[in-house]
């Protein structure tokens, strides 16, 4: 039976399956950054004067500020002028209206993956049932599924960059309201640059009919992907949306600063799930993708309700919170995330919940697995405001170490302005059990699957939280990561 | 089946096992007994391959195979079980889950089709009966919650479901209730055959009131210092281990 060391060893032989290239023509804008290329992607994207003054002026906000470094994470410093803030696959110079006019490497690009554009194959009941996606390659979205059945709806689902040329009032009553382009070093370059995204819109009252997802996929060698996803549901209205992402191998690493913004009005819910498999960079660090989000829901009506749910598996390098404002009286956030770090993955993650309204509350679960020499942080703020009557905050924090050169730690921070608040912490760190992993063996269990299982089983209380289309997945991409972990 | 031969064993460089010989032949049942701290249960972990231990000479064959060369899967997978003395609890791992995995993955190594649910789940509920396991333990974490007496139970039905060829129950009766005691011994008793070993490990002369051993053994001083039959467990219980040395 291996030792800590062998399963150490063995995760270090981990593959990326997800690292291949796609040989496609692009159009890539030359590598830097002034106004002329933020002008020149407003202008690619026909975007119309206001949206080109937005990017300028949250630019211009960006050369002001200073990249932060108070994340637990250590990198080496992004050279901004190297990276090339536009690509797109040269058949593809605008969203296209339909899946035929799609080149069929990008299609099979995505199947290799197992993400299914055709919607006959959806259909077929190959993957998931009744999904709608959105594929982001690059620097542009490639493929819109379900349209038809979605406008039925009143639905509106789309790349961002559709909806500002066709929806300019609603994207211009909301965009930035939630992570605004001043908020962060991160969000204001993303504000400047953002090539595209998805941007949904569920009219009140109006249930989903199905599970939205957004696919991003970075291919393009030195090109950064900064996209901007702004969900927004009306009174009474529910959604459930995936985004899951995934990049080549390469040795050089790359950027990917992207935002999230949702809005929760009166009655509204959002669920927001994320599988991330960005390239991890090789066993000694070299490459991989460096994640830098910024995540926020502002539930912004009474009783409105918002869950974060996201299973970390990829990047070399992640910076992420995503948070929950929590405005509206009766508000609910929730987050619940796995993340798994292995090799020299470094994770700084976590939630944070800023409780405003009364009667709002909060739960929390974060699982984090480290394996390797990876690190691994949590760092959560829940914040009580003075009109937070009666707000309530649960919150659990578990890490699971696998090997003994890997960290966990935990940052909670606290800040209650109102002694109504209630808040509840619980955290444990635990070494993976040699009597759990003997105990599976002698069953019939290989380590490997051992491992799997046991590891799988600590991540039960966020897993069960998945939409059921992704809980799949998400044990799948577990499995590889882990994979190799018995010689 | 089974054939130990002088087999020396440390932990953390102390000699536990010291020249131990022990010969075990399908259909029969053995019962090892010995004082705290003899070395009984780790004959028994090293018979299952648990890590951690250092054989520093002897061997052990199994069904002709050198099984100290096999990694602790491929002992399971060749029939060899153990009921655990303290079951360990897994978190969100399903039982049955569990259970299923180690049933498919011999099943797989033997080149049979894999179970799917549907029958897996006809052979645990009838399983479950056997111990009067309560079906609603298949569905909780494994061990998670369970009391002594639940733990051990669990272990029973899961070698009930595993259908081992050579079963170690350690101190399977520790922790059992009266009644308990009677419904899993009665579930053991089932579970005998002509193909089938038990070796139990026990203190206790009552589990062997209800099954009935063909061998009864005493582990002290690093080895089997005495084996006779079922009587030799009822002169125990009156006269204690340090009679055994003594009359040697
Ligand atoms: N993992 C271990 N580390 C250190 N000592 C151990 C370990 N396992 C067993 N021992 C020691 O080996 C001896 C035999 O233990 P054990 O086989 O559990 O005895 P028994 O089951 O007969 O009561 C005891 O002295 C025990 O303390
Ligand atoms: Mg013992």
């Amino acid at each position: 039976m291996a030792s800590n060391e062998d399963i150490q060893k063995d995760l270090e032989a981990r593959e990326y399956d997800a690292g291949f290239v796609t040989d496609i023509e692009s159009d890539t804008i030359a590598p830097g950054l002034n106004e002329d290329v933020i002008r020149q992607i407003s202008a690619i994207k026909k975007e119309p004067e206001w949206m080109l003054e937005w990017r300028l002026s949250a630019y211009r906000h960006w050369l002001t500020m200073e990249e932060p470094t108070w994340a637990a994470v250590d990198y080496k410093p992004t050279d901004y002028q190297s990276i090339s803030y536009y690509s797109a696959p040269k058949s593809d110079k605008d969203a296209p209206e339909s899946l035929d006019e799609i080149d069929p490497k990008l299609i099979e690009t995505y199947e290799k993956l197992g993400i299914p554009l055709r919607e006959q194959k959806m259909l077929a009941g190959i993957k998931g049932s009744n999904v709608a996606v959105d594929a982001v390659f690059d620097s542009v979205s490639v493929a819109t599924t379900f349209k038809k059945k979605l406008t039925e709806a009143g639905v509106i689902f789309c790349p961002i960059s559709e909806a500002i040329r066709e929806h300019p009032e609603l994207v211009k009553q909301y965009l930035g309201s939630v992570v605004p382009p001043q908020d962060n070093f991160f969000a204001a370059l993303n504000c400047a640059v953002f090539t595209d995204g998805s941007f949904v819109y569920i009219p009140k009252g109006v249930r989903c009919p199905m599970e939205l997802s957004t696919y991003f996929r970075i291919n393009a060698l030195n090109t950064g992907q900064f996209e901007r996803t702004l969900i927004i549901a009306d009174e009474g209205a529910y959604v459930s949306y995936l985004e899951g992402c995934t990049a080549p191998q390469r040795d050089e690493n790359q950027l990917h600063a992207a935002i999230v913004e949702l809005v929760a009005l009166d009655d509204a819910e959002i669920k927001y799930a994320t599988v991330q498999n960005w390239y991890p960079g090789d066993k000694n660090g070299v490459g991989g993708i460096y994640n830098f989000v910024t995540k926020r829901a502002d539930c912004r009506g009474n009783r409105s309700k918002v869950s974060w749910t996201q299973v970390e598996t990829g990047s070399a390098i992640t910076w992420k919170y995503p948070s929950c404002i929590l405005r509206g009286d009766y508000s609910r956030g929730e987050f619940y995330s796995v993340a798994v770090t292995t090799q020299c993955q470094q994770a700084d993650t976590g939630t944070k919940m800023i409780h405003l309204g009364k009667n709002t509350s909060s739960t929390i679960i974060s699982k984090g697995i480290s394996a390797g020499r990876a690190q691994q942080s949590y760092r959560g703020l829940v914040r009580m405001g003075k009109g937070a009557e009666n707000a309530r905050n649960y919150t659990q924090c578990d890490s699971l170490l696998l090997g003994d050169q890997c960290g966990a730690h935990t940052f909670p921070y606290v800040e209650v302005k109102n002694p109504t608040a209630t808040l509840e912490h619980e955290a444990t760190t635990s070494k993976i059990g040699e009597d759990q992993l003997f105990y599976c063996q002698q069953r019939g269990l290989s380590e490997e699957d051992a491992v799997n299982m046991i590891v799988n089983g600590f991540c039960k209380d966020v897993f069960d939280v998945l939409p059921m289309e992704f809980a799949v997945e998400a044990n799948r991409l577990m499995e590889v990561s882990l994979e190799g972990s018995v010689g | 089946m089974l054939e130990i031969k002088d087999l020396h064993v440390s932990v953390d460089g102390k000699k536990i096992l010291k020249g131990l010989n022990l010969t075990i032949n399908a259909g029969e049942v053995h019962a090892i007994m010995g004082p705290n701290g003899a070395g009984k249960s780790t004959l028994s972990n090293v018979i299952a391959g648990r890590d951690g231990y250092e054989i520093t000479s002897g061997s052990v064959t199994y069904k002709g195979d050198d099984l100290l060369a096999m990694s602790p899967e491929e002992r399971a997978w060749a029939g060899v079980f153990l009921a655990f003395q303290y079951p360990v609890e897994i978190p969100g791992v399903n039982n049955t889950y569990l259970l299923k995995a180690g049933v498919n993955a011999k099943r797989k190594h033997q080149g049979l089709d894999e179970l799917d649910a549907f029958d897996f789940m006809s052979v645990v509920k009838e399983k479950a009966k056997l111990v009067e396991l309560d079906p609603s333990f298949l569905s909780r974490s494994v061990n998670e919650g369970f009391s002594g007496g639940e733990k051990k139970r669990n272990e029973i039905f899961q070698m009930a479901v595993l259908e081992p060829s050579l079963a170690l129950l350690d101190e399977t009766d520790s922790g059992l209730d009266i009644d308990a005691l009677r419904i899993v011994a009665g579930g053991v008793n089932k579970l005998r055959s002509a193909d089938r070993a038990i070796v139990m490990i026990t203190h206790y002369q009552r589990l062997l009131d209800y099954i009935e051993p063909d061998f009864v053994h005493v582990l002290a001083n690093g080895i089997i210092l005495k084996t006779g039959d079922k009587s030799l467990a009822l002169e125990l219980e009156e006269h204690g281990y340090d009679w055994v040395k003594e009359t040697l």
